[in-house]
């Protein structure tokens, strides 16, 4: 027995404690279900197993022939009755659960919410228990928590006001300093769906959306469609937390606030201009849903404000050409826009910002997800050139390989593009082929597919392959094989004779259904060429006393009827034997025998007129008004009377009318208005909630609307600033750069300067609507290189003189390319760089770099291993080129990287050197710091990294705290910075801005740093308040060309200096800080900690602290004073016999004695 | 997104249902039952179900039907895939998927599910954060856990959620640093009555076993990377690297994880590794069939070829088949009519054959289908494409891993036709 089962069961006694007062309750049972064994014994038993297994029993027991006799009856009803039963022997089970909530036992609560939450898993109603439950919300044990509140989100909408109970616990939660704890607070708080704490959830999810950290705001994005589909009404508000979070920058958030978007306000495409460009960048770091997501709605905001990339060419290509790919509706728009196109004659230039979004969802398909590959076919076959749409096809046809779900919904699609776009599948035909293993969904459609990809060249091979298939034993396969069968031979004329004698060979097969299948496909093929044909009508005529399906036969007495003439003799006696069995046919086939019957009388009367006559009469009493309907119709119409009207003059042209052959179409014919990969799609009915894929507009709406202003570095505000990461990001980020037209993604007039200057001004046409117009017909060069300059202005301020000449404007482009190149491999690498907190700064050198430099940033440690001593060595001193190596060294370790002793010893080495560079470079430039040589750090002065060197795309960052006072500001801590410049050129404007501090903390820049040479460091001092907490200080750190967000947190032994105590004042300060100010904590000394030299090394280590006289020598004392505020920090080490310790810490400022505490202890005990 | 997530198993009983947004009554379920009823065959169900108001999709594995409703417009696709990998999920904790054990771990299931999705949207499916933050059952823990009190449930958000590399833990430890990598490539073929091939294709993959300390940087490359025609790759591998020069350099998640799977391209030549001789007839008027077939080693490299399992679906009006194996077993159900012939390893020198009669129901016409053979096979030690692993670097961290790899050929799905 499952222990899930030992769990839902009573235990014994419990059963027992509960039957007596269950008196009552079974009485009632018993009155209720008089079928009941009297013995109520076992039926407390049965309702407590699951009812699953009783109905496994109960199947087993029936399935063995239904021989179970009277006692299985019993036990059966009482299964049955086991739903009434647990109703009513609820409460007293649960008395035991609310037992064991109730005792302050945490193990007994878990234990009690497991089995509630195997209850909810099963289906089981446990509402009543929501006040017992409700209660434990604040307990401390997390586990215990988090099953409440999965209990609390599933009943919380049926226990209103008691839910309310709960709020408060969560509202403090919001506030935990533990991010994990805000968000899961967060989390439920908006699960719960109690209207009446809308406007708390509204202040929450405000609230989260500007949070710390990204983890939390991603809560508040998915908060928000929850509290949208609670309350519609605060669509508004909702609405600007989305354009809030919209504008965040962390991959983290993007997928969860698109998907709100989606949700909430599809329809506002305006929101999204803004964030266009950083939404295609960030796509390849979002997570797996979020890429679903984002690309989905990316396809649908192209259709709207990019050109139909492919109305050229369709204008270019001949009608036969279109009927390949182009749909009725989209003819008939390339008609409507022909004459005006025509007239103006301007090539269609692709938007730069619909090239950037082809290229970023590109390497998309090599995603493992299925759903991602979807999502980036479907937008290649919706928003790409013609041309470029068929990289898609390899990578669908691999995910054939998938599950047979995914399998059948890629080969929806895929049947779709196959109609429009044959050329692109036909080179993986054969991995259509079907297999007799495969799903029979799946074989279906992989004959669409097939046949769909039918064309002259391969017909044959796919001839001989159906027929293969035709012998197969899945009759509903073979049916559909007929059926596609039919399809190539109307689609291909050349092969319709042979597919028709293929297919009258059928007509003899064994299987009926097959033959009846042949029989319908050949009526239709007939139908085309019937006059050479009748011996295929007199060899179907003869089959008629064979075949049973009625579709069969009523196909057969149509094509007699309708060909009689062919058939003279034989037309006339297959009536009469039809008329013999009118009675017991199917509907279709009594309606088919009218018909016929009409139209031989109609041709030959003569034979036939008593027959229909017949025929006709017994019509007229059949059950079915319908045929009667027909029968009396018929006879007025064509049985001459004195009264019939003037229609039956018309008989003969009514009924022998020339009837326009059948067109055999796909099902997937102009399925593609459906947006693909869609649940309408695949449907091919509009499902709830879904967006119109939108028509491509007649001329491209304003793209500047995608621009975002690129402020001032120097004197940027914070907000905007964020922005400018954003309108940065494209800039860098891509890669190929093969055609001309697509590189600047910059702004909207670039567009036509690469596609050749010549195509330059046409381009323009498009944008005469714009405000700009006029300037830009008259030289869009000369507006691109303004742009150009612009850019150039902030961002080389040096070069500048060197762009000004028209050639200049091209170099500038291939440059620009190359950069963004860099820029798609420096994304990357921040990828790959993994845990690494550190950021970056692109080197300057990488503006002007050839493929070298750009290879080289691109993470390849082996090839850099081996270039840069190259490239560095003649200018530099040996020692310089050590050090170099160490960094090379640690450029492998890429991530968390900790010192290993090895490389300790290594540190206060390149510490040293780079100071001794600061010394020569950077003295001019720090005139209010102290030089960096003052600083004399100590050997043991631990670096930390601030931000990796390939995150810095070559420049490495480290920070140590010199423990020297801040002399500026008293209050500060000194933390001293060491730049180093690993790339090959310059980095210019080293200075950090937009520093995003905790309340109260400030910052003390460094002075700008100009220039740092290739291969130099440098080291500066800056100052941080830290308020006395541990929190980090947040900044960005700039270089002229990139922005790196870094971060500096103190450990808590860094925000203090030391103070001088006499051993006197030391116990006078010790006595007054007494009580919660006094942190004591035993402690074993660690093996090293041997003596007392060793623990007042480790302790100042630890702390900036400083030591007091002591008389015991059991007894170490240290002081200290905050930097801050300046409170005393006392720590006593009171060593014992045999490793034992005590360690008491005495501060006013009780967070950060706890702190210190711990790490001291960590130290010691090492 | 996604409403509901309903377990239903092979009997049609729903053993689980989770709500992530306001309940639905299970009572959506009957027009799954519905159409599991229509169909034939268990993979038979439609995997999307469209109902008055709701829409089910559903997945089927491990003989459990994973029933998700939907409300709202939303691609398909990423309803399966995501119900696929809840299956993966519960399969790297529990070891198995079953009904079972999904039972038996119905709290962490509950728990899994809770932090797989948020009001329908995937939260995190990345198992190394899931694992972080709930810990898989083991009993070690499941004792501990009794004594002390503590809890399978992490307390701080796992570092994976935050960080660049979302798939792999930090912290990580091990005494023996190992990095295992299998090769596997699978043939898929359609081999036609006379014995020649009308399609066959390669679809390898690349599992990968890595427990290393730390965070290691691994770069694979291979002797002939242009043979890969197709691939798709872990969130972990450097695209652009891949794409500059054809080596994989990524920073491996914790554990077992598919880093690769590739399609090797249809120009080269797929070497079929078996033939088989086959002879199934029936004579017009008589209630027996004639059976035999013969398997034998074609281009196999010089490498035995082993676990060769033949499986063929007879015609219905096969009553009985009466066989002779030369070597190995064989079963013929009379139900199913699934004929299955173990044949274990190929000896070259004496080929394996199976022959026999079969009889037919009496009076009945001769079948017009024919069954068509399917051929399991494994070769060792090769890579049936000729992809060769050159060689495994790692940086980031100094100790030396003990590296291996190690090839397989297997037939995917490979099918003779008679």
């Amino acid at each position: 027995m499952t222990t899930m089962q030992k769990l839902l069961q009573l235990p014994v006694n419990a059963v027992n404690i509960v039957k007596g007062v269950q008196g009552v309750t079974q009485g009632q049972e018993e009155a209720l279900s008089p079928v009941l064994t009297p013995d109520s014994g076992p039926q407390n038993w049965y309702s407590a197993v699951q009812p699953e297994e009783l109905r496994h029993l109960r199947s087993g027991g029936t399935g063995g022939g239904g021989g179970g006799g009277g006692g299985e009856g019993s036990e059966d009803r009482s299964a049955l009755e086991e739903g009434l039963n647990s109703v009513q022997t609820q409460p007293l089970r649960h008395d035991d659960l609310k037992e064991m909530l109730d005792s302050n036992k945490d193990s007994l609560k878990l234990e009690a919410m497991k089995r509630i939450v195997a209850m909810i898993a099963r289906g089981k109603n446990a509402s009543d228990l929501f006040p017992a439950v409700v209660k434990n919300v604040a307990c401390k044990n997390i586990e215990v928590k988090k099953l409440v509140y999965v209990y609390l989100v599933r009943y919380a909408e049926e226990q209103q006001d008691l839910a309310l109970l709960s709020i408060s616990t969560f509202q403090r939660g919001l506030k935990d300093p533990n991010q994990l704890i805000r968000a899961s607070a967060l989390r439920v708080l908006s699960s719960i769906r109690v209207t009446i704490i809308v406007p708390i959830m509204m202040l929450a999810i405000k609230e989260a959306a500007s949070d710390m950290s990204p983890y939390v705001r991603k809560t508040a994005a998915h908060a928000i469609p929850k509290l949208h589909s609670l309350d519609p009404e605060q669509k508004d508000q909702l609405i600007e937390v989305i354009e809030k979070l919209l504008a965040d920058k962390t991959t983290l958030v993007a997928g969860s606030v698109v998907m709100a978007f989606e949700e909430v306000c599809p329809d506002r495409i305006d929101l999204i201009h803004k964030n266009y460009r950083k939404l295609c960048n960030l796509l390849i770091d979002v997570e797996e849903w979020g890429q679903v997501v984002i690309i989905n709605m990316l396809t649908r905001y192209a259709r709207t404000q990019f050109l139909n990339p492919n109305i050229n060419e369709s204008l270019l290509e001949e009608n036969s050409e279109k009927a390949f790919y182009a749909s009725d509706d989209e003819e008939e728009e390339d008609k409507k826009a022909e004459p005006a196109t025509l007239a103006k004659r301007k090539p269609y230039v692709m938007d730069p910002d619909h090239r950037l979004l082809l290229r970023n969802t590109k390497p998309l398909l090599q995603s493992r997800n299925a759903a991602v590959v979807m999502a980036v076919a479907q937008l290649y076959f919706h928003l790409a050139p013609k041309a470029e749409v068929g990289i898609i096809a390899k990578a669908l046809v691999r995910l054939m390989r998938s599950h047979s779900e995914v399998q059948y919904v890629v080969l929806q699609n895929v049947a779709t593009m196959s109609i429009k776009r044959r050329g692109m599948f036909e080179p993986y035909l054969k991995s259509f082929y079907i297999r007799s293993t495969d799903p029979t969904q799946i074989k279906v459609l992989k004959l669409e597919v097939l046949t769909n990809l039918a064309n002259e060249t391969n017909i044959s091979t796919i001839l001989r392959e159906f027929q293969t298939y035709i012998k197969s034993m899945d009759k509903d396969f073979v049916a559909a094989s007929i059926q596609a069968i039919g399809r190539c031979a109307t689609n291909i004329g050349e092969v319709r004779d042979t597919c028709l004698n293929g297919l009258v060979q059928l007509l003899s097969n064994r299987d009926e259904l097959v033959v009846a299948e042949s029989v319908v496909v050949i009526k239709k093929l007939l139908q085309m060429q019937p006059e050479q044909h009748s011996d295929i009508i007199k060899h179907m005529a003869k089959l008629i006393d064979n075949i049973q399906v009625p579709m069969a036969r009523a196909s057969i007495l149509w094509l007699i009827g309708e060909y009689c003439e062919h058939v003279p003799k034989i037309a006339p006696d297959v009536l009469r034997k039809m008329a013999k069995s009118f009675t017991n046919e199917e509907d279709i086939v009594k309606l088919q025998i009218i018909n016929l019957a009409a139209k031989l009388y109609l041709t030959n009367s003569k034979q036939s007129k008593l027959l229909t006559q017949y025929v006709l009469n017994l019509a007229k009493y059949d059950q079915n008004y319908d045929i009667r309907d027909r029968a009396r119709f018929i006879r007025q119409l064509i049985v001459p009377t004195d009264k019939s009207g003037a229609l039956s003059k018309y008989a003969k042209k009514l009924f022998l009318a020339l009837k326009p052959a059948p067109v055999l179409e796909s099902p997937f014919k102009d399925r593609d208005h459906f947006q693909l990969g869609s649940l309408s799609h695949l449907l091919n009915a509009k499902a709830a909630g879904y967006q119109e894929l939108p028509n491509w507009p007649e001329s491209a709406p304003d793209p500047s609307v995608r621009n975002v202003e690129i402020p001032d570095w120097s004197k940027c505000s914070s907000r905007k600033d964020r922005k400018e990461k954003k309108v940065e990001k494209p800039f860098y980020s891509d890669s190929e750069g093969e055609s001309g037209p697509t590189e600047s993604a910059d702004s909207e007039s670039d567009s036509g300067s690469g596609s050749a200057s010549a195509s330059g001004s046409d381009e323009s046409g498009s944008g005469s609507e714009s405000e700009e117009s006029g300037e830009e017909t008259e030289s869009d060069e000369e507006e691109e290189d303004e742009e150009e300059e612009k850019k150039k202005r902030k961002k080389l301020d040096k070069t500048k003189a060197k762009k000004q000449a028209e050639e200049s404007a091209e170099s500038e482009q291939s440059s620009s390319a190359e950069d963004r190149k860099r820029g798609r491999k420096a994304v990357k690498n921040q990828k790959s760089a993994s845990e690494s907190e550190s950021e970056s700064e692109s080197s300057e050198s990488e503006e002007e770099s050839e493929e070298e430099s750009e290879e080289e940033s691109e993470s390849d440690t082996n090839v850099r291993k081996k270039r840069t001593p190259v490239l560095k060595q003649p200018p530099k001193q040996s020692k310089k080129e050590s050090k170099k190596e160490t960094q090379e060294m640690s450029l492998l370790d890429l991530d968390d990287y900790e010192p290993a002793p090895a490389s300790a010893s290594v540190t206060p080495v390149n510490f040293l050197s780079s100071s001794l560079v600061s010394d020569l470079e950077g003295l001019s430039l720090t005139d209010t710091i102290l030089a960096p040589t003052t600083l004399a750090p100590s050997g043991s002065i631990k670096m930390y990294e601030l931000l990796h060197r390939i995150k810095g795309e070559g420049l490495a960052v480290e920070y140590c705290f010199s423990r020297q006072p801040f002399s500026p500001e008293p209050n500060m801590v000194a933390v001293q910075i060491q730049f180093t410049n690993n790339t090959n050129s310059e980095t210019k404007n080293l200075h950090i801005e937009d520093p995003r501090l905790q309340s109260g903390m400030r910052i003390r820049e460094f002075a700008e740093i100009d220039v740092l040479a290739a291969g130099e460091s440098v080291t500066v001092v800056m100052g941080i308040d830290f308020c006395d907490s541990t929190q980090a200080a947040n900044f960005q750190l700039c270089t002229h060309t990139r922005k790196f967000f870094v971060s500096i947190q103190p450990p808590v032994g860094e925000l203090m200096t030391p103070a001088f105590l006499t051993e006197n004042d030391f116990k006078k300060e010790q006595g007054k800080l007494m009580g919660m100010n006094e942190i004591l904590e035993k402690l074993t000394l660690g093996e090293k900690c041997v003596n007392e030299h060793v623990i007042v090394e480790r302790v100042t280590a630890t702390a900036n602290l400083s030591r007091v006289p002591c008389g015991s020598d059991k007894e170490c004392r240290f002081a200290g004073k905050t930097v801050s505020s300046g409170c005393l920090v006392l720590v006593t080490v009171t060593t014992k016999e045999g490793g034992g310790a005590q360690l008491t810490v005495n501060c006013e400022k009780m967070l950060i004695g706890t702190m210190l505490v711990k790490d001291i202890l960590q130290a010691l005990s090492q | 997104m996604i409403h509901s997530l309903f377990l239903v198993n092979a009997s049609g009983d729903i053993f689980l249902e989770k709500h992530w947004k306001s309940v639905v009554s299970r009572s959506v379920c009957d027009y799954f039952f519905e159409a599991l009823e229509r169909a034939t065959e268990p993979e038979n169900v439609p995997p999307v179900i469209p109902t008055p108001h709701h829409y089910l999709i559903n997945v089927l594995r491990h003989r459990i039907y994973f029933v998700a409703v939907i409300q709202s417009e939303v691609p398909p696709l990423f309803v399966i895939e995501f119900l696929h990998r809840v299956v993966d999920t519960f399969q790297d904790y529990f070891g198995v998927c079953t009904e079972a054990a999904i039972k038996d771990n119905v709290v962490v299931v509950y728990e899994l599910l809770e932090e797989m999705l948020d009001n329908g949207f995937p939260l995190a499916t990345e198992s190394n954060i899931l694992k972080e933050l709930i810990k898989p059952p083991t009993i070690l823990r499941t004792v501990v856990n009794t004594i002390t009190g503590s809890t399978n449930v992490g307390e701080q958000l796992p570092t994976g959620q935050l960080s660049v590399v979302p798939w792999r833990r930090t912290g990580v430890k091990y005494t023996n640093n190992e990095a295992y990598f299998d090769v596997i490539e699978e043939i898929d073929a359609i081999i036609d009555k006379s014995g020649s091939t009308i399609t066959a294709e390669i679809q390898g993959v690349i599992d990968a076993c890595v427990k290393l300390t730390g965070m290691p940087d691994l770069t694979l490359s291979f002797m002939n990377p242009r043979l890969l025609d197709d691939v798709s790759f872990h969130p972990c591998v450097r695209f652009k690297r891949w794409e500059a020069e054809r080596i994989l350099s990524f920073i491996p998640p914790d554990g077992n994880f598919r880093l690769l799977s590739y399609h090797v391209s249809s120009q080269n030549l797929v070497a079929i590794p078996v033939y088989v001789k086959h002879n199934i007839s029936f004579r017009e008027g008589s209630s027996q069939g004639r059976f035999e077939l013969t398997l034998g080693p074609k281009q196999t490299m010089g490498k035995a070829v082993e676990s060769v399992l033949v499986s063929s679906q007879l015609p219905r009006g096969v009553l009985n088949a009466n066989l002779n194996p030369s070597q190995g077993t064989y079963t013929f159900d009379p139900v199913t009519k699934l004929l299955s012939w173990d044949v274990g390893k190929i000896n070259p020198q004496k080929l394996p054959s199976l022959k026999g009669s079969m009889s037919l129901q009496a009076g009945a016409s001769k079948p017009d289908e024919n069954p068509t053979i399917n051929i399991q096979f494994k070769i060792q030690q090769l890579a049936i494409s000729g992809l060769k692993v050159n060689r495994l670097d790692m940086y980031g961290e100094k100790y030396k891993p003990f590296k291996g790899i190690k090839y397989m050929t297997k037939a995917g799905k490979f099918q003779v036709r008679t």
